[in-house]
């Protein structure tokens, strides 16, 4: 439209800053990890064997991939790690949906406070809630009391460092990623819809099935996958508060990483989990296109 | 506001045992943090010696004017680099490459931190081998990493708001003679000024909470705040952390309630004034 | 019913010798290969209140925003004044718009917002003050200067709307919907004050609207738009009183509509079609007729009567009161012809007790003279 230099300059570093950006702190990295991943591992800096050699000329090897499938660890990392996210995105719903219905329902003035209450422990640091839970979950921990007091047990039980504890800990801190996408939804709800319900002899039961529930699963579906695609790289949660079986494909990354220094076998475990996380991420994008299309 | 006659009290228990679920994990170790004794869950009496202790921590403090200089750099220019993100997604039209970028832009959001991680540290090696920068890692690369990761969610609020804006006033200036690059600064940038201040605390926060992120592409010299709570928490509960926590709970209290008055104030006389 | 600009030469559009102050050729805006603006062809004068009418996604708004600038045609040109308008930003035009949703600057009061333009013309300060204060006189917000908008009542944001657009002083005035969004009473209200700054001004309007009512009382002539085209142009009576088409004809208010066919060798006589009743019109000259047309009868025209209406070229009709409203100054009725036919008439209640108080079912004979046909081709 215009033809000014300055203008053209402008509309340039709009674009062009933050693309360049990312192509070489987001994109050129993942190219990298790919890369390596199909590298050996070499003693040395960098740890792996060149991606060409003056003798061998262009090396790439499937041995990386070729291991995962071998060793079950890796299997047994992912299934679990795909089974408690799914577990706990699932327990997030069941306590976040009457949660977020609550708010929504809720008279107008107490709604932004209830909201605020829900946003209000993801600001404080995600790595203390965690930790609060270790005091919690402890042999002489809070829970333990409780449970001894009311004499449902008679001696402290085994909590801390169990897949319980992951469970626990996901839903704890993932909880209101379930819930504000879920009120956003029900909070769009016209509430004529419910009275035309009632108005037509739905009981109000009836209503919430017939019209809540159906018109409430994009929120669902939303909420699910915030909580879903994040759990299934969790590391934090599994190590500090999982037991050594509780192998989750973040924390088995981050020890072949650290502790065995695999650098090729650490980019291949990297590049299937994204390649795992690829259904769940278009389904979500998918919905919410779909989301903004209804509500339009 | 009752629609429906039926079970307030049901919603009303699961709105009870929802907040008490959030709320009891951190009134319970802010409670501890006061408990006189070594052993945690142990309630031996009153006492402010962990906060003493804290205070004492060089360690402690160092990583969090670490972590305080990081995440204020990382998200500064993450606001910078993501409102220009959106600015491109909103108003440029199709431009080359709109579909990578687009893709790229939301990709962090839903990355595990470890593969972010992993990756720019493989990025970083690789730069310093190939054209001898970054020298080593430190603090300049986990900002770096901050930006890339937080400018995705300081994006997305920007985008927000700009694709609720009336377009009618971009326009209106345009119309008035004004070029777009003026556009940008005469309108656009005061009307999502408020939603660049939520995308930078956004980032902010994300900065001081991250730990994998920045395990990776750290140096030995280096340890962000997360780092060395989670150093001090992997072996165990520690009374000082307790403290630590109560400390940055007050914190974010304290300015949640600071903000909380201040836009009632702002509301106030806004109305005062139409009066 | 309206005046065309007192600076203006009055009706320079009949003056051949004339000449256009914009001129649209051939223009064309497609979206996606949807024609939006397909093929207008128009011709405004300087001074006048021109209305683009037409209903919801007619390309009514597209033409003003190629007007504008903030579109690029797909073909065809504009000519403003003289000047060429191809490949000119809406920064370099000289039009000015008034947007539907006012576009008030909400961080700017009200006198920065009407100083906007003229600061970006960089002008002198003092003049800008002066201009500013000109023009909030000019719209009646001189007590408001420094209010921000959002303390301001939807007329006050624009009037606000309107006093930016004139800072300028454009050449012409683009107005989108200008009184769609106030209340019955406060359009009727600015309705006029549009009139009476467009005449003080002489500047031409350019107005976008979906209200015919609107139109009529607002402007000097009237394009009717219908999927991208232009359907009619003329002043309001010519489009009132001789639509060129069933669509103008039905968009315009109520009307009757009866489909015929010449009787043989006599253009001036229709037989209906469906009533096979003989309607009198005024012979049309020129092209040959299709074998079907229809007449356009506005209810108004027709004159309700107990006794058998004579005279020469009345076209007669016979039949009950279905149903009739009372409007306080005038009524509607619909009768039903003995062959079947609803029509429509309307007939003002020029006295309190009207000796023609129609009852339900009561038979009446209907009649118009022949002038009141519209012959409609199409």
């Amino acid at each position: 439209m215009t033809t000014a230099r300055p203008e053209r300059l402008w509309r340039r570093t709009v674009a062009g800053v933050p693309y360049l950006w990312l192509l070489v702190f987001f994109l050129a990295p993942f190219a990298i990890v790919l890369r390596i991943s199909f590298a050996d591992p070499l003693i040395g800096q960098p740890p792996f064997t060149p991606f060409y050699d003056e003798a061998q000329g262009i090396q790439l090897t499937a041995d990386n991939y070729r291991f995962l499938t071998e060793d079950d660890l890796y299997w047994v990392s992912y299934l679990k790690s795909v089974r408690i996210a799914a577990v706990a995105t699932l327990l997030c719903l069941l306590i976040g949906y009457p949660m977020a219905y609550g708010i929504a329902r809720a008279r107008a003035v107490w709604r932004n406070v209830l909201l605020l209450l829900v946003i209000l422990p993801f600001w404080t640091s995600f790595l203390l809630r965690v930790y609060a839970w270790m005091g919690m979950l402890s042999g002489q921990g809070v829970v333990n009391k409780t449970l001894l007091a009311l004499g449902l047990v008679d001696q402290p039980v085994q909590i801390l460092y169990t897949d319980l504890a992951v469970y626990l800990g996901i839903v704890y801190t993932y909880l209101p990623f379930m819930i504000l996408p879920l009120y956003a939804t029900l909070e769009r709800l016209d509430g004529d819809l419910l009275d035309a319900a009632a108005d037509l002899g739905g009981r109000p039961r009836q209503a919430f099935l017939d019209i809540t529930l159906p018109l409430s699963v994009p929120g669902v579906v939303a909420g699910s996958m915030l909580v879903f695609i994040p759990a299934l790289g969790e590391f934090v949660i599994p190590s500090l508060l999982g037991g050594l079986d509780t192998l989750m494909i973040g924390r088995t990354l981050y020890d072949e990483f650290f502790v065995n220094r695999d650098w090729p076998l650490a980019s291949a475990v990297a590049t299937v989990l994204v390649l795992i996380l690829v259904l769940p991420i278009v389904v979500f994008q998918r919905f919410s296109q779909l989301d903004r299309e209804v509500t339009r | 506001m009752k629609r429906q006659g039926r079970s307030p009290t049901f919603l009303f228990s699961c709105l009870c045992f929802g907040f008490a679920f959030l709320y009891i994990p951190i009134l319970v170790m802010i409670a501890y943090s006061f408990n006189d004794s070594r052993l945690v869950s142990v309630w031996t009496g009153f006492s402010l010696r962990w906060y003493g202790a804290l205070w004492e921590n060089e360690q402690i403090i160092d990583a969090a004017l670490l972590s305080l200089r990081i995440a204020f750099v990382s998200a500064t220019l993450a606001t910078a680099l993501g409102t220009l993100a959106a600015l491109a997604i909103t108003r440029m039209g199709r431009f080359r490459g709109r579909t990578l970028f687009s893709g790229m832009l939301a990709a962090p959001l839903v990355m595990p931190e470890v593969i972010t991680g992993l990756s720019l540290l493989m990025l970083f090696v690789s730069l310093e081998g190939l054209i001898g920068w970054p020298l080593g890692r430190g603090a300049d690369t986990i900002t770096i990493a901050h930006i890339t990761f937080s400018m995705a969610y300081a994006a997305v609020v920007v985008q927000a708001r700009l694709t609720t804006m009336d377009r009618a006033l971009e326009e209106a200036a345009m119309d008035l003679g004004c070029r777009p690059m003026g556009v940008t600064f005469d309108i656009i940038l005061p009307l999502i000024a408020p939603a660049m201040l939520s995308g930078w605390l956004l980032a902010f926060t994300l900065s001081l909470d991250d730990l994998v992120i920045a395990s990776f592409v750290s140096g030995p010299e280096s340890s962000t705040l997360p780092m060395v709570i989670y150093s001090k928490v992997r072996l165990g509960i520690t009374p000082d952390v307790n403290a630590l926590a109560a400390v940055i709970v007050a914190i974010v209290g304290i300015g949640v309630a600071i903000a909380g008055w201040l836009m009632a104030r702002m509301a106030r006389t806004g109305a005062g004034r139409s009066a | 019913m309206s005046q065309p600009g007192g600076k203006a030469p009055a009706n320079s559009w009949e003056n051949p010798a004339a000449e256009p102050f914009i001129r649209i050729r051939n223009l064309s805006k497609t979206f996606d290969g949807f024609p939006a603006v397909d093929g207008v062809s128009l011709d405004i004068y300087q001074g006048e209140l021109f209305a683009i009418l037409g209903g919801s996604g007619c390309g009514k708004s597209t033409l003003l925003r190629l007007l504008a600038g903030f579109e690029t045609p797909t073909a065809g040109e504009v000519v403003i004044d003289g000047v060429d308008m191809a490949g000119r930003p809406p920064f370099e035009r000289p039009t000015n718009m008034m947007f539907q949703s006012y576009a008030v600057f909400p961080h700017y009061t009200v006198a920065d917002n009407v100083a906007y333009g003229l600061r970006k013309e960089g002008l002198g300060k003092a003049e800008i003050k002066d201009r500013v204060a000109e023009l909030l006189e000019l719209v009646q917000l001189q007590d408001f200067a420094r209010r921000k908008p959002r303390q301001l009542s939807g007329g006050q944001q624009q009037r606000v709307a309107l006093a930016r657009a004139l800072a300028k002083r454009p050449k012409v005035l683009l107005l989108d919907e200008p009184l769609a969004a106030l209340d019955r009473n406060l359009r009727e209200r600015t309705q006029f004050e549009l009139m009476n700054i467009q005449d003080k001004l002489g500047i031409t309007f350019i107005v976008v609207t979906h209200d015919q009512e609107e139109a009529m009382t607002l402007a000097t002539r009237i394009a009717v738009m219908d999927a991208g085209r232009l359907v009619q142009i003329g002043t309001p009576t010519e489009i009132y009183e001789y639509p060129n088409s069933r669509f103008v004809a039905d968009f315009f208010g109520a009307i009757n509509l009866f489909e015929g066919r010449v009787e043989a060798g006599d253009p001036s006589r229709i037989v209906c079609a469906e009533t096979g009743v003989l309607i009198h019109a005024e012979p049309i000259a020129g092209q040959p007729l299709p074998e079907t047309l229809f007449v356009a009868v506005r209810p108004e025209k027709i004159r309700l009567s107990r006794e058998v209406p004579a005279g020469e070229g009345m076209t007669v009709m016979h039949g009950t009161v279905e149903d009739l409203a009372y409007y306080g100054n005038h009524s509607v009725y619909r009768v039903r012809t003995d062959q079947g036919k609803l029509v429509q008439v309307s007939s003002p209640n020029a006295h309190r007790s009207a000796e023609l108080a129609l009852e339900w079912d009561e038979p009446i004979h209907l009649s118009w003279p022949r002038d009141c046909s519209v012959v409609l081709t199409e």
